[in-house]
Protein backbone atom coordinates (compact mmCIF):
# COMPACT_ATOMS: atom_id res chain seq x y z
CA UNK A 1 0.00 0.00 0.00
CA UNK A 2 1.08 3.49 -0.85
CA UNK A 3 1.74 5.94 1.98
CA UNK A 4 -0.77 8.64 2.81
CA UNK A 5 -0.69 11.69 0.53
CA UNK A 6 1.07 14.75 1.91
CA UNK A 7 -1.63 16.96 0.39
CA UNK A 8 -5.02 16.59 -1.28
CA UNK A 9 -7.56 18.75 -3.08
CA UNK A 10 -10.97 18.37 -4.64
CA UNK A 11 -12.89 20.73 -6.90
CA UNK A 12 -16.42 20.53 -8.30
CA UNK A 13 -17.23 22.72 -11.26
CA UNK A 14 -19.93 23.09 -13.91
CA UNK A 15 -19.41 21.30 -17.23
CA UNK A 16 -18.89 24.50 -19.19
CA UNK A 17 -16.03 24.91 -21.66
CA UNK A 18 -14.79 28.11 -19.94
CA UNK A 19 -13.90 25.89 -16.96
CA UNK A 20 -11.30 23.94 -18.97
CA UNK A 21 -8.81 26.74 -18.34
CA UNK A 22 -9.86 27.04 -14.72
CA UNK A 23 -9.36 23.31 -14.07
CA UNK A 24 -5.88 23.01 -15.62
CA UNK A 25 -4.72 26.19 -13.88
CA UNK A 26 -5.95 24.82 -10.54
CA UNK A 27 -4.13 21.53 -11.21
CA UNK A 28 -0.94 23.43 -12.06
CA UNK A 29 -1.20 25.61 -8.95
CA UNK A 30 -1.60 22.47 -6.82
CA UNK A 31 1.37 20.76 -8.52
CA UNK A 32 3.56 23.82 -7.90
CA UNK A 33 3.95 22.80 -4.24
CA UNK A 34 6.24 20.00 -5.49
CA UNK A 35 8.44 22.47 -7.35
CA UNK A 36 7.98 21.03 -10.87
CA UNK A 37 9.96 22.09 -13.94
CA UNK A 38 8.19 24.24 -16.53
CA UNK A 39 8.05 21.23 -18.86
CA UNK A 40 6.48 19.05 -16.18
CA UNK A 41 3.92 21.74 -15.45
CA UNK A 42 3.09 22.14 -19.14
CA UNK A 43 2.60 18.36 -19.49
CA UNK A 44 0.29 18.24 -16.46
CA UNK A 45 -1.80 21.16 -17.73
CA UNK A 46 -2.20 19.53 -21.13
CA UNK A 47 -3.18 16.12 -19.73
CA UNK A 48 -5.70 17.58 -17.25
CA UNK A 49 -7.13 19.78 -20.00
CA UNK A 50 -7.68 16.71 -22.21
CA UNK A 51 -9.50 14.76 -19.48
CA UNK A 52 -11.65 17.72 -18.41
CA UNK A 53 -12.57 18.61 -22.01
CA UNK A 54 -13.59 15.00 -22.62
CA UNK A 55 -15.82 15.04 -19.53
CA UNK A 56 -17.52 18.21 -20.75
CA UNK A 57 -17.99 17.48 -24.46
CA UNK A 58 -18.23 13.68 -24.51
CA UNK A 59 -19.35 12.74 -20.99
CA UNK A 60 -22.04 15.41 -20.69
CA UNK A 61 -22.34 16.11 -24.45
CA UNK A 62 -22.37 19.81 -23.61
CA UNK A 63 -25.38 19.37 -21.28
CA UNK A 64 -25.10 20.69 -17.75
CA UNK A 65 -23.46 18.52 -15.15
CA UNK A 66 -20.72 18.58 -12.56
CA UNK A 67 -17.09 17.62 -13.19
CA UNK A 68 -14.88 16.73 -10.24
CA UNK A 69 -11.13 17.25 -10.27
CA UNK A 70 -9.20 15.59 -7.46
CA UNK A 71 -5.49 15.91 -6.78
CA UNK A 72 -3.10 14.10 -4.45
CA UNK A 73 0.60 14.41 -3.91
CA UNK A 74 3.00 12.09 -2.13
CA UNK A 75 6.27 12.45 -0.31
CA UNK A 76 8.22 10.75 -3.13
CA UNK A 77 7.15 13.29 -5.77
CA UNK A 78 4.20 11.35 -7.16
CA UNK A 79 1.22 13.40 -8.31
CA UNK A 80 -2.19 11.97 -9.17
CA UNK A 81 -5.21 13.72 -10.63
CA UNK A 82 -8.66 12.24 -11.11
CA UNK A 83 -11.26 13.71 -13.43
CA UNK A 84 -14.76 12.35 -12.84
CA UNK A 85 -18.03 12.92 -14.67
CA UNK A 86 -21.44 11.33 -14.18
CA UNK A 87 -22.25 11.54 -17.87
CA UNK A 88 -22.90 9.00 -20.62
CA UNK A 89 -19.89 6.74 -20.00
CA UNK A 90 -18.23 4.51 -22.60
CA UNK A 91 -19.14 1.07 -23.97
CA UNK A 92 -15.61 0.27 -25.04
CA UNK A 93 -12.78 2.09 -23.29
CA UNK A 94 -10.07 0.25 -25.26
CA UNK A 95 -11.47 1.40 -28.55
CA UNK A 96 -11.94 4.98 -27.29
CA UNK A 97 -8.27 5.11 -26.31
CA UNK A 98 -6.96 4.11 -29.75
CA UNK A 99 -5.06 6.84 -31.61
CA UNK A 100 -7.27 8.87 -33.94
CA UNK A 101 -10.49 7.35 -32.58
CA UNK A 102 -13.11 10.01 -31.99
CA UNK A 103 -16.80 9.66 -31.25
CA UNK A 104 -17.36 13.21 -32.55
CA UNK A 105 -15.79 13.28 -36.05
CA UNK A 106 -17.64 16.36 -37.31
CA UNK A 107 -16.20 18.71 -34.68
CA UNK A 108 -12.54 18.79 -35.76
CA UNK A 109 -11.57 16.55 -32.87
CA UNK A 110 -8.10 15.11 -33.40
CA UNK A 111 -8.94 11.84 -31.61
CA UNK A 112 -5.59 12.21 -29.84
CA UNK A 113 -6.72 13.11 -26.32
CA UNK A 114 -5.99 9.75 -24.68
CA UNK A 115 -2.75 9.32 -26.63
CA UNK A 116 -1.59 12.72 -25.40
CA UNK A 117 -2.58 11.93 -21.80
CA UNK A 118 -0.63 8.66 -21.99
CA UNK A 119 2.46 10.19 -23.50
CA UNK A 120 2.50 13.31 -21.29
CA UNK A 121 1.91 11.38 -18.05
CA UNK A 122 3.48 8.19 -16.63
CA UNK A 123 0.23 6.29 -16.24
CA UNK A 124 -3.41 6.77 -17.25
CA UNK A 125 -6.26 4.64 -15.89
CA UNK A 126 -9.82 4.88 -17.16
CA UNK A 127 -12.89 3.36 -15.60
CA UNK A 128 -16.23 3.94 -17.27
CA UNK A 129 -19.76 2.58 -17.23
CA UNK A 130 -22.36 3.35 -19.90
CA UNK A 131 -25.03 5.56 -18.42
CA UNK A 132 -23.06 6.09 -15.19
CA UNK A 133 -19.99 8.11 -16.09
CA UNK A 134 -16.23 8.06 -16.39
CA UNK A 135 -13.23 8.48 -14.14
CA UNK A 136 -9.78 9.17 -15.56
CA UNK A 137 -6.75 8.92 -13.27
CA UNK A 138 -3.52 10.59 -14.34
CA UNK A 139 -0.21 9.85 -12.61
CA UNK A 140 3.09 11.58 -12.94
CA UNK A 141 6.19 11.33 -10.81
CA UNK A 142 8.13 14.58 -10.73
CA UNK A 143 11.90 14.53 -10.88
CA UNK A 144 13.33 15.40 -7.51
CA UNK A 145 15.41 18.52 -7.75
CA UNK A 146 16.69 19.02 -4.25
CA UNK B 1 -7.85 39.46 -37.16
CA UNK B 2 -5.33 41.81 -35.59
CA UNK B 3 -1.94 41.79 -37.24
CA UNK B 4 -2.66 39.46 -40.17
CA UNK B 5 -0.44 40.32 -43.17
CA UNK B 6 -0.82 39.07 -46.74
CA UNK B 7 2.19 39.43 -49.04
CA UNK B 8 3.41 37.53 -52.11
CA UNK B 9 1.01 34.64 -51.57
CA UNK B 10 1.92 34.23 -47.91
CA UNK B 11 -0.72 34.91 -45.28
CA UNK B 12 0.95 35.45 -41.93
CA UNK B 13 -1.26 35.42 -38.85
CA UNK B 14 -0.17 35.86 -35.22
CA UNK B 15 -2.09 33.39 -33.04
CA UNK B 16 -2.23 34.00 -29.31
CA UNK B 17 -3.90 32.96 -26.08
CA UNK B 18 -4.97 29.54 -24.84
CA UNK B 19 -5.92 27.19 -27.67
CA UNK B 20 -8.16 24.62 -26.00
CA UNK B 21 -11.61 23.39 -27.06
CA UNK B 22 -13.04 26.65 -25.70
CA UNK B 23 -10.56 28.90 -27.54
CA UNK B 24 -10.13 26.95 -30.79
CA UNK B 25 -13.61 27.67 -32.12
CA UNK B 26 -12.99 31.41 -32.50
CA UNK B 27 -9.66 30.83 -34.26
CA UNK B 28 -11.17 28.31 -36.65
CA UNK B 29 -13.72 30.84 -37.88
CA UNK B 30 -11.20 33.71 -38.05
CA UNK B 31 -8.59 31.70 -39.95
CA UNK B 32 -11.06 30.19 -42.39
CA UNK B 33 -12.42 33.64 -43.16
CA UNK B 34 -8.88 34.98 -43.79
CA UNK B 35 -8.04 32.00 -46.01
CA UNK B 36 -11.30 32.49 -47.93
CA UNK B 37 -10.55 36.18 -48.52
CA UNK B 38 -6.85 35.92 -49.46
CA UNK B 39 -6.59 32.38 -50.92
CA UNK B 40 -2.87 32.20 -49.99
CA UNK B 41 -0.44 29.53 -51.21
CA UNK B 42 1.07 29.50 -47.75
CA UNK B 43 -0.59 30.00 -44.37
CA UNK B 44 2.11 31.03 -41.89
CA UNK B 45 0.88 30.89 -38.30
CA UNK B 46 3.09 32.65 -35.76
CA UNK B 47 2.46 30.81 -32.48
CA UNK B 48 4.78 32.99 -30.37
CA UNK B 49 1.86 34.30 -28.33
CA UNK B 50 0.28 30.90 -27.65
CA UNK B 51 0.37 30.31 -23.89
CA UNK B 52 -1.29 26.90 -23.97
CA UNK B 53 -2.36 24.29 -26.51
CA UNK B 54 -4.00 20.86 -26.22
CA UNK B 55 -5.46 18.44 -28.77
CA UNK B 56 -8.13 20.99 -29.70
CA UNK B 57 -5.26 23.13 -30.96
CA UNK B 58 -3.94 20.13 -32.85
CA UNK B 59 -7.41 19.68 -34.37
CA UNK B 60 -7.39 23.35 -35.33
CA UNK B 61 -4.03 22.99 -37.11
CA UNK B 62 -5.05 19.77 -38.89
CA UNK B 63 -8.28 21.40 -40.05
CA UNK B 64 -6.45 24.46 -41.42
CA UNK B 65 -3.91 22.14 -43.09
CA UNK B 66 -6.79 20.42 -44.88
CA UNK B 67 -8.27 23.77 -45.85
CA UNK B 68 -4.92 24.84 -47.34
CA UNK B 69 -4.72 21.51 -49.21
CA UNK B 70 -7.96 22.26 -51.02
CA UNK B 71 -6.23 25.40 -52.34
CA UNK B 72 -3.05 23.51 -53.23
CA UNK B 73 -1.22 25.45 -50.52
CA UNK B 74 0.69 24.59 -47.38
CA UNK B 75 0.69 25.29 -43.66
CA UNK B 76 3.82 26.54 -41.87
CA UNK B 77 4.18 27.13 -38.11
CA UNK B 78 6.52 29.70 -36.67
CA UNK B 79 7.65 29.64 -33.01
CA UNK B 80 5.61 26.56 -32.14
CA UNK B 81 5.68 25.85 -28.39
CA UNK B 82 7.23 22.56 -27.25
CA UNK B 83 3.86 21.00 -26.37
CA UNK B 84 2.63 21.75 -29.90
CA UNK B 85 5.69 20.13 -31.49
CA UNK B 86 5.25 17.07 -29.26
CA UNK B 87 1.62 16.68 -30.32
CA UNK B 88 2.44 17.11 -34.01
CA UNK B 89 5.07 14.34 -33.72
CA UNK B 90 2.71 12.04 -31.79
CA UNK B 91 0.06 12.36 -34.50
CA UNK B 92 2.56 12.17 -37.38
CA UNK B 93 1.38 15.57 -38.60
CA UNK B 94 4.95 16.91 -38.51
CA UNK B 95 5.40 15.09 -41.83
CA UNK B 96 3.13 17.53 -43.67
CA UNK B 97 2.89 20.61 -41.42
CA UNK B 98 6.13 22.57 -41.62
CA UNK B 99 7.91 23.95 -38.55
CA UNK B 100 10.15 27.03 -38.55
CA UNK B 101 12.16 28.35 -35.61
CA UNK B 102 10.67 26.25 -32.81
CA UNK B 103 10.33 27.99 -29.49
CA UNK B 104 12.93 27.06 -26.90
CA UNK B 105 11.24 27.70 -23.56
CA UNK B 106 7.87 26.24 -22.74
CA UNK B 107 5.68 29.08 -21.55
CA UNK B 108 3.27 28.37 -18.73
N1 LIG C 1 -15.49 11.33 -20.27
C1 LIG C 1 -15.93 10.68 -21.37
N2 LIG C 1 -17.22 10.24 -21.45
C2 LIG C 1 -17.67 9.61 -22.55
N3 LIG C 1 -16.92 9.33 -23.65
C3 LIG C 1 -15.63 9.73 -23.63
C4 LIG C 1 -15.07 10.41 -22.51
N4 LIG C 1 -13.76 10.66 -22.77
C5 LIG C 1 -13.53 10.17 -24.00
N5 LIG C 1 -14.65 9.61 -24.54
C6 LIG C 1 -14.75 8.94 -25.86
O1 LIG C 1 -13.45 8.61 -26.30
C7 LIG C 1 -13.20 9.23 -27.57
C8 LIG C 1 -11.72 9.55 -27.74
O2 LIG C 1 -11.32 10.61 -26.85
P1 LIG C 1 -10.03 11.46 -27.23
O3 LIG C 1 -8.89 10.53 -27.42
O4 LIG C 1 -9.87 12.52 -26.20
O5 LIG C 1 -10.37 12.08 -28.64
P2 LIG C 1 -11.41 13.28 -29.00
O6 LIG C 1 -11.79 13.97 -27.73
O7 LIG C 1 -10.64 14.16 -29.92
O8 LIG C 1 -12.58 12.62 -29.67
C9 LIG C 1 -14.12 10.42 -27.60
O9 LIG C 1 -14.41 10.86 -28.90
C10 LIG C 1 -15.36 9.86 -26.90
O10 LIG C 1 -16.12 9.08 -27.81
MG1 LIG D 1 -10.52 14.53 -26.23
Amino acid sequence: MRKKPINEMKLDFASRSVNEGFARSAAAAFACQLDPTLDELADIKTAVSEAVTNAIIHGYRNQSGTVTLGGKMYEDGLLTFTVTDRGCGMENVHKAMEPLFTGAPNEERAGMGFVIMQSFMDKVTVSSKPGKGTRVTLQRRLRRRR
Amino acid sequence: MDGAVYQNGVLRVPVNGEIDHHGARVWRDELDELIRVHRPRELLLDLQGVAFMDSAGLGLLLGRYRHMCTLGGRLVLLHAPASCVKMLRLSGADRFIYLKEERKEESV
